[in-house]
């Protein structure tokens, strides 16, 4: 088997910059997307990851132009999600250079919507963001939920059966994020990736919780995870991309070298 | 002046794609175009392509493309990428069945599903990531790429029933489909060149360079 395993740094932006803080030595402009997206793409990166979290739409157009920027001098595949609600919005967004969009709120306002952009755009263009949490208590068997919101408000929707209805409706793969997890940087949670990744036929990209490159061989080998998505690792510089894929194929991960 | 011309049939992402040339490219004269004439005109043409099989077919048909590609077919080196590879074809077995341009003798079909195998052994469809790349015979289209280097695939049909002399290069998931096809001066790829990073970018200079006849 030749597919290798995919290493997804995620860059979250707010009018057209990158919030989170980026320490590398050589990056002249830290909050600049498109500096940033230049060296993991010169570290390696598979695939490149860009989260809205422009609070208003006024500044959608922000990131289409970021986005734009970053297609003509970097030639991997690029992401887009936050905030994609109308086939306009993916449309826009595949213009400018993004490969993929992710879908979150908006799939689960209207889950129509995702069969209307897979027939429109193709299965291999729409991803579908779950966050999921833990709802079981300790003892029984474990349950997870679909979260909005940033993880506060529930929807009562089974995260499992919730994959399932995606991919059925189109979803060409699911970047699932653990609300339990994120930020944590105690590792992804491997039963709720490993869950998902079984229930489901698309490649699942596990979320939330990476704080060392342990747990990013653990969300492949005991998550079953297609891909492994991480963003403060990499942004404090505390691992380089190339690093984070030496390790993995140190644990006989296969990856692009 | 050199001109490439990447067909616009309204669909997907054309962006990228342009600049990978024009990157690869600076001096030439890189066109995003649906006019038959332009497209005729142009010294090398993409037929590039996202989507699914039935909207692609309809909108190359419906743009009048179709017989400007056939034309471009017989006359200078065509590069089909992914849903561009696929339309070269007879036909795919995606959306119920498309009828496709007929250019290329095969067909597209779809990756069968594992019944054997757990989901959990990771054979996803699409079948999306980077996958090494064997090519069978020495071709200008693989000048200066290494043997099994990597490329970006997304996607769930593949060509098949492809005479073995067209196939210059196979991909394995799990098993060797063909990846790369030459027809006289047309070639198609099932991968993204324009996202394959340098491999990628060797690709398209490649292409750029070559006179449709070696």
């Amino acid at each position: 088997m030749g597919l290798a395993k995919r290493i997804i740094p995620c860059l979250d932006v707010k009018d057209g910059r990158v919030v989170k803080g980026v320490k590398f030595v050589d990056i002249c402009d830290a909050g600049d997307p498109v500096e940033i997206a230049r060296r993991y793409d010169k570290e390696g990166a598979d695939e490149i990851a860009f989260l809205d979290i422009t609070a208003t739409s006024d500044n959608r157009d922000t990131l289409a132009h970021v986005v734009e920027q970053v297609a003509s001098e970097v030639f991997i595949p690029l992401t887009v999600g936050g905030g994609i609600r109308t086939l306009e919005d993916i449309g826009r967004m595949l213009k400018a250079g993004a490969d993929k969009v992710g879908i979150n709120s908006a799939a689960i306002f209207n889950p129509e919507f995702i069969k209307e952009a897979a027939e429109r755009f193709g299965s291999q263009c729409i991803v579908v963001a779950i966050d999921a949490k833990c709802v079981s208590e300790d003892g029984q068997t474990k349950r997870w939920e679909i979260f909005t919101h940033g993880g506060r408000k529930e929807t009562g929707i089974d995260a499992i059966k919730w994959a399932i209805k995606m991919v059925a409706y189109g979803a060409g793969e699911i970047l699932l994020t653990s609300m339990d997890r994120d930020g944590t940087k105690i590792g992804f949670d491997l039963e709720l990736t490993r869950a998902i990744s079984e229930a489901v036929e698309v490649p699942v990209i596990a979320s939330g919780g990476v704080g060392t490159l342990d747990h990013l061989v653990e969300g492949i080998t005991k998550g079953k995870a297609d891909a492994v998505l991480a963003a403060s690792i990499f942004h404090f510089a505390e691992f380089t991309i190339g690093e984070a894929k030496q390790h993995m194929q140190n644990n006989g991960i296969e990856v692009r070298l | 002046m050199h001109t490439a011309a990447v067909i616009d049939y309204g669909m997907g992402n054309l962006h990228s794609i342009s600049k990978a040339l024009k990157t690869v490219s600076p001096n030439a004269n890189v066109i995003v175009s649906a006019d038959k004439k332009t497209i005729l005109s142009a010294d090398h043409v993409v037929l590039p392509g996202v989507g699914a099989m039935r909207d692609c077919m309809a909108a190359i048909r419906d743009t009048g493309l179709d017989e400007t590609i056939k034309q471009v077919a017989k006359s200078k080196p065509l590069l089909g990428i992914c849903i561009g590879m696929q339309a070269l074809l007879d036909h795919s077995e995606e959306n119920g069945g498309t009828d496709c341009l007929g250019i290329i003798p095969g067909n597209a079909i779809k990756f069968p599903r594992n019944t054997t195998r757990n989901l959990s052994d990771n054979l996803k469809i699409p079948h999306m990531g980077w996958n090494k790349v064997n090519h069978l015979y020495s071709s200008p289209l693989f000048d200066e790429i290494p043997q099994d280097g990597r490329f970006y695939f997304s996607h769930s049909y593949f060509s098949s029933n492809v005479g073995s002399e067209h196939i210059i290069a196979t991909s394995e998931y799990p098993n060797p489909f063909p990846c790369a096809l030459k027809w006289g001066n047309v070639v198609a790829v099932q991968f993204h060149p324009e996202k394959s990073q340098h491999a990628g970018l060797q690709l398209l200079k490649n292409f750029l360079n070559w006179d449709g006849k070696s």
